[in-house]
């Protein structure tokens, strides 16, 4: 059934690489087989990150971004992240509405996706989706993250272009100097830019980047633009940006070291996936009640006890 | 019983009737009853609401409708599904709400509509249906 699926998806059609975006959110095993069977078509495509504060206008930003992108004929994918409830498990995601008019363009695909309890802002599975919006043939992929604060920054570790997106009176500039989010950006966006104190926010996160002055000697300085998403006013600049800062990214090299960086992560993140799962299957409960156990009665530590769950389940000495 | 959290539903608004605080209502509280709940928006065409529903791989479609044009609306998304190789209740199920008089209501679920709910109905029986009937969808049997 895989098979049948990745070869329509190689071919174009939508309902195939839809449904292997379910499958690699739903089936670990199948996210496993689907990723060995479709990665050699993969790597092609632009990565680009939006993130911001809730409410800070990123779908509505994208809206007008497909549009620019579509205007010079390139292939967009869009995954766009709501957050699940850590309540019921369900989701509401609701970034499709704004984009809506785009959803009848053939050179268009849009999918929502829910946390499913990830808290970095991404998905577990957006990676593998975006893998297979790649295989599939689009020329841009955006990934809209869930409204952040200041520490959920996974999408650095999956887009090669970052956008923060920030509106004015948010705070004052100690929110802006502080790590996190600022910390990620490769272009910074003050959107609804027709507020008061737009300047005031452009003139702080220069600030902000001045302290970092001599870095910028020999990396890309993030770039500040002021947009008004609703009206699309700002936006072809933006586009622009965008594209300059992939055309760095070629010209230097840079993009070799994000990859390495990004598939060290990756393998990382999937081997201690593969740990955890295998300890689950190894380990009988009575035998982690055991160790429990011992634990309460202060017989051994917690991580005795984790080196040797470790040991049992894996075979090796740590 | 497939876990609701894995379950897709798209709810759609098609045409031109702007009031869609019922459609919201019924997107809240399935979201509450633990389903991946995708919201389109108002003035939907049904040619938007297909595409949604093939990308997001939708299992079910809940199509919210007050205007009166249900008997032009429905039969043409479910045609256009048709067209893009998905057969409702076999790959989507496909639930309507809204102002829906009964005869219209007997003849849409002829067309394949698996259920139409009329006004005030309880949430908890949509959700009791979609529960019992997302089974015999073909991804889910097998």
């Amino acid at each position: 059934m895989i098979d049948e699926l990745i070869e329509r998806m190689l071919k174009g059609d939508k309902r195939a690489a839809a449904r292997l975006i379910t499958l690699v959110e739903n089936d670990d095993e199948k996210a496993a087989e689907i990723v060995k069977k479709i990665y050699r078509h993969t790597g092609k495509a632009h990565i680009v990150g939006i993130t911001g504060p809730p409410g800070s206008g990123k779908s509505t930003l994208l809206d007008k971004l497909i549009k620019a992108a579509r205007a010079e004929g390139k292939i967009v994918g869009v995954i766009a992240i709501d957050p699940t409830s850590p309540f019921t498990g369900g989701a509401l995601l609701g970034d499709r509405i704004r984009m809506q008019r785009h959803s009848t363009d053939p050179g268009v695909f849009i999918r929502s996706m829910a946390t499913r309890g990830s808290l970095g802002g991404l998905a577990k599975a957006t990676n593998d989706a975006i893998k297979v919006l790649d295989a599939y043939g689009c020329d841009v992929i955006f990934v809209e993250t869930v409204g952040v604060g200041q520490i959920e920054v996974d999408i650095v570790r999956t887009a090669d272009t970052v956008v923060l997106t920030t509106v004015p009176g948010l705070g004052d500039d100690i929110q802006a100097i502080k790590a996190g989010l600022t910390e990620i950006a490769d272009i910074f966006v003050v959107n609804k830019a027709d507020k008061e104190g737009a300047d005031a926010t452009v003139f702080e996160l220069e600030l902000m980047l001045d302290i970092e002055k001599e870095k910028w000697k020999d990396s890309w300085r993030p770039k500040i633009l002021k947009t008004i998403a609703m009206t699309g006013r700002g936006v072809k600049e933006l586009w622009e940006v965008i594209r300059e800062h992939r055309e760095y990214l070629l010209k230097t090299g840079k993009i070799a070291e994000k990859k390495k960086f990004r598939a060290e992560e990756e393998v990382k993140t999937i081997v201690s996936s593969m740990i955890a799962k295998r300890i689950g299957r190894k380990m009988q409960e009575d035998e982690l009640m055991f160790l429990i156990d011992k634990i309460l009665s202060r017989e051994i530590d917690p991580y005795s006890a984790a080196e040797v769950v470790l040991e049992k389940s894996l075979g090796v000495k740590v | 019983m497939v876990e609701r959290s894995k379950v897709r539903i798209i709810v759609a608004k098609p045409g031109l009737d702007g009031h869609d605080r019922g459609a919201k209502v019924i997107a809240r509280a399935l979201r509450d009853a633990g389903f991946e709940v995708i919201y389109t928006g108002i003035r939907q065409t049904p040619e938007q609401i297909v595409e949604s529903v093939i990308q997001e791989d939708a299992d079910v479609l809940g199509i919210s409708i007050l205007s009166g044009a249900h008997m032009v609306l429905i039969p043409k998304i479910l045609r256009l599904l048709e067209e893009r190789g998905l057969k409702p209740n076999e790959d989507v199920l496909v639930i309507a709400g809204g102002i829906i008089p009964p005869d219209d209501a007997q003849e849409l679920e002829k067309m394949g509509v698996a259920k139409v709910f009329g006004p005030g109905s309880p949430i908890e029986d949509i959700i009791a249906f979609i529960d019992e009937n997302i089974t015999k969808l073909r991804k889910f049997s097998g």
